[in-house]
């Protein structure tokens, strides 16, 4: 939290109103716009600002939720992780009720498996510290935010000497995943609103790609309704005048060059590797392992664990249309399930379960009330 | 009597007096406990009597604020306060894990009668359990209560009525908050303090001004969501809250920016809604604004006849939108 920020400041509703009209006045044709981040999604949920920036503007929801494009088989793969019986999962919760294609780690828990919910990757350490005749595997969900946090805490193990504390690594990076559903070509995306928190560790200039390979600009914001909506007037302004550019509209948080000690914790920990996606398959550097320096924290080559074979079908299967949420091609009501099948006490698909999902955003704010 | 709990304290035996004597009895000094008796036998009451129980499992067990024994005492007092009771008697019983500090124990204790005294209700009957290793988490608490509704008195949850208006007495989310940060070991300039607190006090100067108030919920798991959530349910009516008007203390709007969290969800164990008569309003208002627990007190809101069962929240920022009930436990985010 920086010094002095009030959050009201960035939510007066006057103001808005004038960003609103300013981005509209400034879209000669209707423009689409896709926010990477579901905490952006969130945002523009709660605050209405889809509704307000209708028609000129649409607003597409990515596939910015960690737990949302965490895939099936990485979900089997814990699971059958916490049903060993020398093991024990740590996870951040929201992970718990993520359905994988025979159930989720909250069901295995309520049947034996050992599962801890953690609120950081140093909880989970002081998990290993305090059972040492347990093998504590830390599930690494997440993107360059909370990366760091686990690289420090696999480093804390490594330098303590820790034999009982193991990395499941299923990091995401961000912008391969952009470039993924750019390079699909199933939506139209004019602009993109860069996620603040991620470039606040990566710096602005990851997204430089946008606009010099695709001709896209793209806005890196912050996460109160003012922040978005200058992002968003940026971006409208920016593609009317045909200058693609990285717009940096989140500057009490994000540099060009990003967080560097961050990003040195990372580099030393982790390399890039292929991942898994749901939604977008697999994406080539778009995932980080443990480096060989760390492998004997790697809990893929210290245990040789298959994951279960489905017990049931999976969420896809039900009709779960998460994949198409994540990739923007559809918004959370098209899909036949929302609001009906699939609510957030009952989710079928992970963009229902996660409080940083765009089901889960539509289904909160974005009901009328007829 | 040693540094911690063993199995044996729980035996029955020379150790359990031993324990029973050396610590609880020492600070919880009502004459019916002291009696040692099976069961404790109390003067005829006049009235209707308020029965309410419930158990607690709060980790960490000491928060900022307060503590399992505090807590334990006032979620029971307020269980009865909300249905307008004066609470007169408690029982409490304890779980013990084996391995648990007798020092943490006995700040318990000593909180939990401190908190009674306070709340002016009698300790009159108690029980001590203790289990392996593992087989509880540390400690947990139950109390029942009971308490006397005076004639007239008649609060429920189905109560509401268009044209009532909607008070707190307070601001929201503290205790959530302070439970939170402090598992999370973010650190304020000022730790973010539980507003737990026994009610009971507040309620009958309230009732006392309006006997007429027709809703007391407090707004304990769930937040002001639920609550207001389960009373439009109850009522079959609808509610309107104004967000300008909840008051939010300002490290908790600030904590709950850094994790992701609404205020409007968290838990209280200090908080209630009262829904009153309009015409009513203003008088339970200033009522609660001159009692201590209720100097922050607020007309959040109004109930009518439009959109029965469910609670509309009209934002600071000029929108609106539905309030809805909490799905699962408050989680933050990880991106």
């Amino acid at each position: 939290m920086n010094q002095g920020f009030r959050a009201q400041a960035f939510r007066d509703p006057a103001a808005a109103q004038r960003l609103i009209d300013a981005a509209k006045g400034a879209a000669r044709k209707p423009i689409a716009i896709m926010e990477f981040c579901g905490g952006h999604t969130h945002a523009i949920m709660r605050y209405g600002l889809r509704d307000a920036l209708a028609p000129e503007i649409r607003l597409l929801s990515g596939p910015g939720c960690p737990v949302c494009v965490t895939d099936d088989s990485d979900i089997d793969l814990a699971i059958a992780l916490g049903k060993h019986p020398d093991i024990t999962v740590a996870t951040f919760g929201d992970m718990v009720r993520v359905p994988g294609t025979g159930g989720s780690l909250a069901d295995a828990r309520a049947q034996g498996a050992s599962v801890e919910i953690v609120y950081s990757a140093l909880d989970a350490l002081d998990l290993a510290r305090a059972h040492p005749d347990t093998n504590v595997v830390m599930l690494g969900i997440g993107f360059e935010t909370t990366a760091p946090t686990i690289a420090a805490a696999v480093r804390a193990a490594a330098e303590e000497g820790l034999t009982n504390f193991f990395l499941l690594s299923l990091h995401k990076t961000t912008p391969p995943a952009m470039r993924a559903i750019l390079d699909g070509g199933e939506v139209h995306v004019d602009g993109v609103l860069g996620p603040g928190h991620v470039t606040a560790i990566t710096g602005a200039d990851a997204w430089h790609f946008l606009p010099v390979e695709y001709g896209v600009p793209c806005a890196v914001s912050g996460f109160e309704p003012l922040d978005i909506l200058l992002s968003v007037r940026d971006l409208a302004v920016a593609m009317t005048e045909r200058r693609p550019a990285v717009i940096n509209a989140y500057r009490r948080g994000v540099t060009a060059g990003g967080n560097a000690v961050a990003r040195q914790l990372m580099a030393e920990v982790f390399r890039s590797s292929d991942a898994r996606w749901r939604g977008l398959g697999v994406i080539p550097a778009s995932g980080l392992d443990l480096a060989p320096a760390y492998a004997a924290y790697d809990a893929r080559h210290r245990f040789s664990v298959e994951a279960a074979v489905s017990a049931g079908p999976s969420a896809e299967a039900r009709g779960c249309r998460c994949g198409d949420v994540l990739r923007g091609v559809i918004a959370p009501p098209e899909c036949p399930l929302f609001g009906r099948a699939c609510t957030p006490t009952r989710p079928i698909g992970p963009c229902m379960v996660s409080a940083e999902g765009a089901c889960a955003a539509h289904y909160r704010y974005g009901r009328s009330l007829s | 009597m040693g540094a911690t709990v063993l199995l044996a304290h729980g035996s029955g035996g020379l150790m359990a007096r031993e324990l029973l004597e050396g610590l609880f009895l020492r600070h919880l000094g009502d004459s019916e406990l002291h009696a040692l008796e099976d069961a404790a036998v109390l003067d005829p009451v006049d009235g209707r009597l308020a029965l309410t129980t419930d158990s607690y499992v709060v980790q960490p067990l000491f928060f900022p604020g307060g503590d399992i024994g505090k807590l334990a005492v006032c979620g029971t007092v307020n269980d009865l306060a909300m249905r307008g009771a004066v609470p007169l008697y408690l029982t409490v019983g304890f779980i013990l894990e084996e391995g648990l500090p007798m020092d943490d124990l006995e700040r318990v204790v000593a909180s939990l009668a401190a908190t009674a005294r306070e709340a002016d209700v009698r300790i009159v009957a108690g029980d001590t359990k203790v289990v392996g290793r593992g087989a509880a988490d540390r400690l947990f608490v139950n109390t029942a209560g009971a308490g006397i509704v005076p004639p007239g008195i008649q609060i429920s949850a189905r109560n509401a009525r268009p044209g009532d208006q909607v008070l707190v007495n307070g601001a929201v989310g503290d205790h959530g908050l302070a439970i939170m940060t402090q598992r999370h070991g973010l650190r304020f300039e000022s730790p973010i303090q539980s507003d737990c607190a026994p009610l009971s006090g507040l309620v009958q100067a309230m009732l006392t001004a309006c006997p007429s108030v027709h809703v007391l919920r407090d707004a304990t798991r769930g937040g002001l969501a639920a609550v207001l959530n389960e009373i439009a349910g109850q009522s079959r009516v609808g509610i309107t809250v104004h967000e300008g008007a909840i008051v939010i203390h300002e490290a908790v709007a600030a904590a709950c920016e850094v994790l992701g969290l609404d205020p409007l969800y968290a838990a209280n164990e200090g908080k209630l809604v009262a829904i009153v008569p309009g015409d009513a309003a203003t008088t339970v208002l200033d009522v609660m604004r001159a009692h201590p627990l209720g100097a922050e007190a607020a007309i959040i809101g109004e109930i009518e006849t439009a959109h029965p069962g469910a609670v509309v929240l009209r934002t600071a920022f000029g929108t609106q939108r539905l309030l809805d009930m909490p799905a699962g436990e408050l989680l933050p985010r990880i991106c």
